[in-house]
């Protein structure tokens, strides 16, 4: 038995996985980014 | 209803399902747990609330990371047995409960309460949670182990990067009251709860016969290996090897969490007294970085041991390390740029070495038990997470009481992590090829070998 392509039905379900985790850490870049600025210019 | 549920036979993957389908159910997990790293922005809140001091704000924390040891080190046959949804949901329970129990204890000012649900029962949902997606990964993605392992342990590293934040924005800036303190980790508990909630649905282990498509076992693993014997988990702890890499993890990661559990208030100390000081929103940004750097660490340096050897990223950790501790014990304030660049270094190097443990195991002792082994060597991260924040706070705790202010407050302990690490250094450079009398007997046409790196 090998890996097949995932099907249709399944594209939908890898998406909201990925952006379910995706979309907080993103978050979190964004937030990381404006608390650096903060944290050199005062 | 619910074992049958959880159970390992409920979630063997159908011929169509995705592999790629799994990471995303990891990192549920892994950057919920990572939650822990963001621990420090909790403790001013809880200082001024409860009155607590600097030691006492660390004892959850603390217990968490003895907990989260132990049941790594402990939990992993039974997570074997009972296969990744399983471990996932106890994970999630114990996590979320200990949420819930600190709001409880914040709202009726029982600090114990505290210590016992975010570190005691918050601490067992961190191991199981820890170990649980990362064997689950491997028999995924036996081709690209390292990548497949390297994405849950970042997440890990990166759960602060959210945690950070979130709960800075909720937990707003002093005076804190108790309400405040309370609700945000009432919230924290129900919100990971529906997060992680996500990885027990998705996760699915290989059927036994599956294998990537065009993928084939390799049975030569060429110079990646240093020894193709193997050592059983019994003998490695008789080993003198298996105590010395116990150091060098030990101090490794005594000499980062020290600075990752104070990182937000050690910040703030440092340049109080200077023309920049440093606010509570920047010094979760600290906290950030040092996420992130932790994240980060975990994926370069384990993966440049690959081409330059374990023990030579370990002299690198343990020694440059030595040295960045040193350049902000004599530059104290002086520099933002620099004390940030060296701890965002240091943190790197504890990220790494976590990274980097289990492929010097399985140099060191063979694949045949190194899950167990590298189990029980977490040992040694519980206590790190004892003996960093207790040097750090008791210090720091002990120089404000005799009136001293800023970077003197932390001087000391910066030279005894100093030496922690030469310590450390000294433990790896002893580190030889383990003795054959331990070896288990080779298995036909796999011939015990053995070189040096």
């Amino acid at each position: 038995m090998t890996e097949q392509a995932p099907g249709r039905r399944r594209t939908g379900l890898m998406v909201f996985a990925w952006l379910w985790v995706a979309l907080p850490f993103a978050y979190g870049v964004y937030e990381l980014f404006r608390k650096v600025v903060q944290l050199f210019g005062g | 209803m619910a074992v049958g549920f959880l159970d390992r036979s409920r979630i063997v993957a159908s011929s169509g399902w995705s592999r790629w389908l799994v990471p995303p159910a990891a990192l549920a997990v892994h950057l919920s747990i990572g939650q822990a790293y963001a621990w420090s922005v909790f403790k001013p809140p809880l200082e001024k609330t409860l009155g607590l001091t600097g030691t006492e704000s660390a004892l959850p924390f603390q217990l968490g990371i003895v907990m989260l040891g132990l049941s790594a080190a402990f939990g992993g046959t039974l997570v074997e047995r009972n296969g990744p949804r399983w471990a996932m949901f106890v994970s999630m329970v114990c996590f979320s409960s200990g949420f819930l129990l600190s709001a409880l204890g914040v709202a009726t000012s029982q600090y114990w309460l505290v210590v016992l649900g975010w570190g005691g029962i918050g601490g067992i949902g961190l191991g199981i949670g820890y170990i649980s997606p990362v064997s689950t990964l491997i028999k995924w993605f036996p081709d690209r182990p390292g990548m497949a392992t390297g994405i849950a342990i970042m997440g890990f590293g990166g759960g602060a990067l959210i945690a950070s934040p979130w709960s800075s924005q909720m937990l707003g800036t002093a005076p804190w009251s108790i309400g405040t303190v309370a609700t945000a980790f009432l919230v924290h508990g129900l919100v990971y709860a529906v997060f992680m909630t996500l990885g027990i649905l998705l996760v699915r282990v290989p059927a036994d016969d599956w294998k990537p498509k065009g993928w084939e076992p390799k049975t030569d693993h060429g110079n990646a290996m240093i020894t193709t014997a193997n050592v059983s988990a019994r003998n490695a702890i008789r080993t003198p090897q298996f105590w010395l890499l116990w150091v060098v993890l030990c101090f490794n990661v005594t000499a980062g969490i020290g600075i990752l559990e104070k990182a937000s208030p050690m910040i703030a100390d440092f340049f109080r007294e200077t023309s920049t000081p440093v606010g509570t929103a920047a010094a979760a940004g600290f906290v950030a970085l040092l996420s992130l750097t932790n994240m980060l660490g975990r994926f370069v340096w384990s993966s440049t041991s690959d081409l330059v050897g374990r023990k030579n990223i370990y002299r690198l950790y343990l020694g440059v390390g030595a040295l960045l501790y040193l350049v902000i014990a004599l530059t104290t304030n002086a520099s933002k740029l620099v004390f940030v660049l060296c701890a965002m270094l240091i943190l790197s190097f504890y990220g790494g070495g976590f990274a980097t443990v289990p492929a010097y195991l399985k140099d060191l002792f063979g694949t045949y038990q190194v899950g167990a082994i590298h189990g029980r060597l977490l040992t040694a991260w519980s206590m790190a997470g004892v003996l960093g924040p207790l040097i750090v706070n008791a210090i720091a705790d002990s120089q404000k009481a005799a009136g001293k202010v800023g970077p003197d407050l932390y001087s000391t302990s910066l030279f005894i992590m100093i030496g922690l690490l030469v310590a450390g250094f000294v433990a790896n450079e002893l580190v030889r090829p383990v003795n054959p009398k331990y070896h288990e007997p080779a298995s036909s046409g796999e011939p015990a070998r053995s070189e040096a790196r």
